[in-house]
């Protein structure tokens, strides 16, 4: 599969000598979904921000579907579509102004852009609000015009900077079904989260950053397979005075109905549920203690800030 | 025509539609305050004192002082529609929308340049207007009047829009206005000859380059300046290359809206 991203020694020191980058190299396959994950002040933000143009880099280059951002800028913007994580638009305009103006700056003649407009404002749920100020919507619907604004060039690869934050359940499972069909559709995703449960979700591929080096780079499925041990938590039917010995999983009792244990992958849950039914012990369910990405995450975290720290 | 330059030019138009939609939607502050402020002008100046002073430069003193208000008009409308929407854009960080697509920086400076000339000239019309109320105004040069009423805002709106690049905060798009620009239009030949001062105040206010356009309008208007047109045309048309030049290094190197 052709490459949709491709940098190499990717640097960033700020005026006041912050070094956000420090020569990262990343490739993207072409119609992949990835997740591009890291603490706060990993350097995510920066990555996009040189992807979008918004920030000048110190060195290294970038490609995006073939075009140098130092020699093909114009040719690079039109296949890019970036949703920030901050609202960026005149909050004083109407919604429908705000995707149209946006369209004529990408050179799209304006019946096209009405066209799309009407298209990409009613699949986000917007199209009622289009007469309506941009500072009366709510988080979640500028959220979606930004998302819309965004699609309004019709872009081969769709950048998403913490596209759901502030976002409320059922809202950001609409958009993650919304993405999902985009991906779909051929379009590449590059997206930053806070929520993991969203990348392992949503995501093939992952880049774990921190500290301005990737920590990791690699598919969700192979990243997942190296987690050994899962904690889980199993509601009881009757309550219990102590925690029970159960060999080869570790246990301890979080409350009178509630055990948690690990179990590791080798031994699967089957003979757990053996040995629990021996000792008489009924679980009426059981659900998993934490994500699974969430526990890789700290510890590739957790390793790197050792390593920075030596 | 290269796809290139056909999605600049749409791009042009959409920046260009837009600043004259945001001039014309908040109206109450932009195109009523000038002509409120003009008829007070006219009134007080140029129909009570104007009176008392009597004929200036062979015309009345109503006469002589409309083309210079005129100009004051297109000259602080012209900076202050640039400065205030770009810098706006900043502040609300929509600037980001430009900056992200492939629009040429020579559109994006030309674009917000002509919403600035636009609303200058809106509001020389409008003043124009109303001065007819007050006054019988003729055209001595047409070509004059238009050349430099149009090279006098393009100047003022890239004045403004490196005011605005600079800018930090709304402090800063005041202060030039104010501090610079205000003294520099009153005591640029609005309300008076140079000829009424010493010699050395009139070399000193061959120094004010409003006075060179503001004379030169009235030349237009009434065929009568304190200064040489030719050098005045002159000096406004390379004013205009230099600051449009520096305006587009500007963008380029994203100053104030790039990390």
């Amino acid at each position: 599969m052709s490459s949709a991203l491709s940098i190499r020694q990717l640097t960033k020191t700020y005026g006041n000598g912050f070094q956000a980058l420090k020569g990262i190299d990343l490739d993207v396959a072409e119609g992949d979904f990835f997740a591009l994950l890291g603490p706060n002040g990993a350097g995510k933000s920066t990555t996009i921000g040189i992807l979008s143009t918004l920030v000048n880099k110190t060195s290294g280059t970038v490609s995006i579907f073939g075009n140098d951002l130092d020699r093909q800028p114009a040719a690079l913007k039109r296949s890019i579509g970036v949703v920030p994580q901050e609202f960026n638009f005149n909050q004083f305009e109407k919604t429908f102004d705000i995707v149209v103006t946006q369209a004529g700056y990408y050179g799209i003649p304006a019946k096209v852009a009405k066209e799309r407009a009407e298209k990409y404002l009613t699949q986000l749920g917007l199209w009622d609000k289009r007469d309506v100020p941009s500072r009366s919507l709510s988080g979640g619907m500028k959220r979606r015009l930004m998302i819309a604004r965004a699609l309004i060039h019709e872009p081969r690869l769709l950048i998403l900077d913490e596209p759901t934050a502030g976002v409320d359940i059922e809202l950001r499972r609409s958009m993650w079904s919304f993405l999902t069909e985009l991906n779909e559709q051929g379009i590449t995703i590059i997206l930053t989260t806070h929520y993991l449960e969203e990348a392992e979700q949503l995501c093939r591929h992952i880049g774990i950053i921190d500290h301005g080096t990737i920590v990791e780079n690699t598919s969700m499925r192979a990243l997942l397979s190296t987690l050994h041990v899962e904690t889980f938590l199993l509601d009881l039917k009757r309550e219990l005075a102590q925690a029970p010995t159960l060999l080869g999983y570790p246990c301890k009792l979080i409350s009178p109905h509630t055990l948690e244990v690990q179990v590791d992958k080798e031994a699967g849950v089957t003979a757990l549920f053996g040995q629990l039914a021996l000792q008489n012990i009924e679980v009426q369910s059981l659900r998993n203690k934490s994500n699974r990405l969430e526990e890789l995450f700290v510890s590739l975290v957790e390793k790197n800030l050792a390593k920075v720290a030596v | 025509m290269s796809s290139e330059l056909r999605a600049n030019l749409v791009a042009l138009n959409t920046i260009v539609y837009r600043e004259v939609r945001r001039f014309t939607r908040i109206w109450p502050q932009t195109l009523l305050p000038p002509a409120i402020t003009m008829v007070l002008y006219f009134v007080i100046f140029g129909n009570l004192i104007g009176r008392q002073i009597g004929d200036m430069g062979g015309f009345t003193y109503m006469e002589y002082i409309v083309p210079g208000l005129i100009m004051m008009s297109v000259i602080t409308n012209s900076y202050g529609n640039v400065v205030s929407s770009f810098f706006g854009s900043k502040f609300q960080r929509s600037i980001e929308e430009l900056m992200v697509s492939p629009v040429s920086p020579h559109t994006i400076l030309i674009g917000y340049t002509l919403g600035g000339v636009l609303r200058g000239l809106a509001v020389g019309v409008i003043v124009t207007i109303l001065s007819l109320f007050f006054t019988h105004l003729q055209v001595h040069h047409l070509g004059v009047t238009i050349l430099v009423v149009l090279l006098t805002a393009t100047i003022f709106s890239l004045l403004g829009f490196i005011n605005a690049v600079f800018a930090r905060n709304f402090d800063d798009i005041s202060i030039i206005p104010t501090f610079v620009l205000t003294p520099l239009t009153y005591l640029g030949g609005v309300f008076y000859s140079i000829n009424l001062l010493p010699p050395f105040w009139q070399t000193v206010s061959l120094a004010n380059p409003v006075l060179h356009m503001v004379n030169s309008f009235r030349y237009g208007i009434l065929g009568v300046s304190d200064i040489r047109i030719g050098v005045a045309i002159t000096f406004m048309l390379v004013a205009t290359a230099v600051l449009y030049f520096g305006c587009v290094r500007l963008l380029v190197s994203g100053r104030g809206m790039r990390t």
